[in-house]
């Protein structure tokens, strides 16, 4: 799936990187827990998460990983942009809650990792 | 090269400036992407652990041409049994540092994880000494 499309599905802000809307990206992994993220040895997914912090945006730099969702309308803040923007990734910004975020990409053609 | 950085207990918005000084400098030497992330996700769960358990910490990194060592030492509470602490699922995290999406007990068993050699010593009261050590494809 595209990162537009993805952004489309999930009626999402698109807060950071939109000049990377075109790239593909074939799997997404949700949670909230920065260790599990941790423990993944894909890196070409997208992640959906409701832990909206710096270190959210440090563990996908850490893990290679390019695209964040922030669910449940939370919104990150300058810093967390900036650093994101540092690496060069997408940030997108859903009011769904992350059930529904997944089921939504899941149903769209999304795959899990495990 | 060596690179040397410091690290304050409970300061979350500064985790994980080294591993993403590392990383620059890993890219730099054109280290394999592979290689590279298993060296900055140990190196920032080490990083997470003093910043989440310990009073302070350094973090020394000595890059060769076939490896990367990296010493991560800290003065903090130590660790009184790290045969229980590698065992995934065993934290002593507070609740701030769940909070923050860690804190379950998955670092030391992902630092081994992802390096080639891990060594930690620890004495209670004191601190934690972990060496880590990567070799480059």
């Amino acid at each position: 799936m595209k990162l537009k499309d993805i952004a489309a599905v999930l009626n999402a802000t698109i807060s950071c990187g939109t000049d990377k809307l075109d790239q593909e990206v074939e799997m997404g992994y949700s949670s909230d827990l920065m260790s599990d993220v941790l423990t993944l040895d894909t890196d070409n997914l997208v992640l959906l998460t409701g832990m909206v912090n710096l270190q959210a945006i440090r563990t996908a730099e850490m893990a290679d990983i390019r695209a964040i969702v922030f669910v449940r309308n939370k919104k990150a803040n300058q810093p967390m942009l900036d650093l994101a923007r540092e690496n060069g990734m997408c940030i997108l910004e859903s009011p769904y809650s992350l059930f529904k975020s997944s089921g939504l990409l899941f149903q769209a053609g999304l795959k899990p990792i495990y | 090269m060596k690179l040397t950085f410091s690290i304050q207990g409970g300061d979350f918005t500064h985790a994980g400036h080294p591993s993403s000084e590392v990383k620059k400098v890993l890219k730099q030497l054109d280290i394999d992407g592979k290689t590279i992330k298993n060296i900055v996700i140990a190196l920032y769960e080490a990083e997470v652990n003093v910043v989440a358990h310990a009073w302070m910490g350094t973090v020394s990194v000595d890059i060769e041409e076939n490896k990367i060592t990296i010493w991560v030492t800290d003065e903090g509470p130590g660790i009184a049994d790290i045969e229980l602490a590698m065992q995934a699922g065993f934290s002593t995290a507070s609740k701030e540092v769940r909070e923050m999406g860690f804190g379950a007990g998955m670092g030391l068993p992902n630092m081994k994880k992802n390096t080639d050699e891990l060594q930690i010593e620890s004495e209670v009261g004191i601190g934690t000494k972990v060496k880590m050590v990567n070799y480059f494809s």
